[in-house]
């Protein structure tokens, strides 16, 4: 297919069927494959809708500096976009994510400000708010409140699932910002009497719920339980495992959150043949597995991977 | 058998550090409750006159309680509660 850049490609990624890991002809799951975008992770779809947004709003002219609290994805799709368009950028990531995310950030020409890893995303958001106070003239697009975040997947993730798998009865994603959950969870419910809306939370090691007391945790405001049918937290163990399982059953490479997904999503077709339903399955693969390669997450025993994942951030 | 209830860091000096404590109950209501009696101060962490305390996650073997029922949710002997403070994904 041709484009007339990279950014213009962006979305109608791939949706393939999992003909190992289904259960049966009835019970079927399908991975859409969103590590096919221009920087390799969903997160494309909602930086290029937020940038678009606030250009059209006037908050972004050019040579403008823009401050985001990322734990990577976001950053590196927002570094990308922002290099194309003549923009400085300022990420605010947690010290315990994996070195590639560093790496491509800069890369894309980005600056870093490291947040404690203690309290991981939380303490980026917290930052990032008092960096955004100090310099007025920033522009802090806010992935965890922006509008424009939800409806990238409203707009694009929820038709391309549609149309690909009009037959489809659940969609499963892992739960950060809840962009893609409420935006595709908004577009299918609309369009699918009955559909089935599951979030996969991470679950990680205690250092990164180290917070000082429990009324400073964090919702994103994006955040609308209604939408969702239900939500499974899923541990680091789980989520490795169910990475590994994706990889040498059906060959695919992805990241770790696609493992946390694709384990709600098993558990969500378990359900389905006890009941004797008939299930289509989408799950969100959010990026490949290259930029955990360096947190050992694929080599050794299963025990070993999860120590050395113990306190990273890897969604 | 009793309920496990798993611990986040921030509440175990209500549970003299233990990443874990066991109750009992028909409700994650009458858990709660029960392991006041033990822990005294920790339900009130938990929730408040609204039920759960917006930042605090709770989850039935791994399953998030707000779809469940709430803290009318029913337990059993065997059943894993986890609570874990909310954060931020991204």
């Amino acid at each position: 297919m041709r484009y007339d850049s990279l950014l213009d490609s962006l979305g109608h990624t791939p949706l393939v069927g999992l003909p190992s890991l289904s259960p049966s002809a009835d019970v079927r799951l399908w991975a859409k494959l969103e590590d096919r975008n221009p920087t390799g992770s969903v997160k494309d779809r909602p930086a290029h809708w937020m940038i678009n947004k606030a250009e059209k709003e006037g908050l972004l002219t050019p040579g403008c500096t823009i401050l985001e609290p990322t734990s990577g994805n976001t950053g590196i799709s927002l570094a990308m976009v922002a290099r194309l368009r003549g923009y400085r950028m300022v990420c605010v990531m947690p010290e315990n994510t994996s070195a590639e995310r560093t790496q491509l950030l800069k890369m894309w020409g980005a600056e870093i400000i490291p947040s404690p890893a203690a309290g991981g995303s939380n303490e980026a958001v917290r930052v990032a708010k008092g960096l955004a106070a100090e310099h007025p003239d920033w522009v802090m697009l806010y992935q965890y409140g922006n509008e424009a975040n939800a409806r990238s997947h409203y707009e694009s993730t929820g038709p391309e699932l549609l149309e690909d798998l009009p037959t489809i009865t659940h969609f499963v994603a892992g739960l950060g910002t809840t962009g893609t959950l409420m935006g595709v969870g908004r577009f299918l419910r609309e369009r699918v009497p009955g559909v089935a809306i599951v979030a996969a939370e991470p679950r990680y090691g205690e250092l990164v719920y180290g917070l000082r007391n429990i009324d400073e945790g964090f919702v994103p405001e994006l955040y609308d339980e209604s939408v969702l049918t239900t939500r499974y937290s899923v541990t680091s163990e789980d989520a490795l495992r169910r990475t590994r399982e994706l990889l040498a059953a059906e060959g695919i490479f992805a990241g770790i959150s696609t493992g946390c997904a694709l384990h709600a999503a098993l558990g969500m077709a378990a359900k389905a043949v006890k009941a004797g339903e008939r299930a289509d399955i989408a799950f969100v693969v959010a990026d490949g597995g290259w930029k955990y390669l360096s947190t050992g997450a694929y080599d050794g025993t299963l025990d070993e991977a999860e120590k050395r994942l113990e306190g990273q951030l890897w969604a | 058998m009793a309920i496990e209830v798993r611990i986040p860091t921030i509440l175990r000096n209500y549970t003299d550090g233990a990443k874990a404590v066991e109750g009992g109950g028909a409700t994650l209501d009458e858990l709660f409750t029960d392991l006041e009696g033990r822990h005294p101060g920790l339900r009130d962490r938990l929730v408040d006159d609204k039920g759960l305390r917006r930042f605090v996650n709770v989850y039935l073997n791994d399953e998030d309680v707000r779809f469940l029922g709430g803290l009318e949710t029913k337990v059993s002997d065997g059943d894993t509660v986890t609570v874990l403070p909310a954060v931020a994904g991204g």
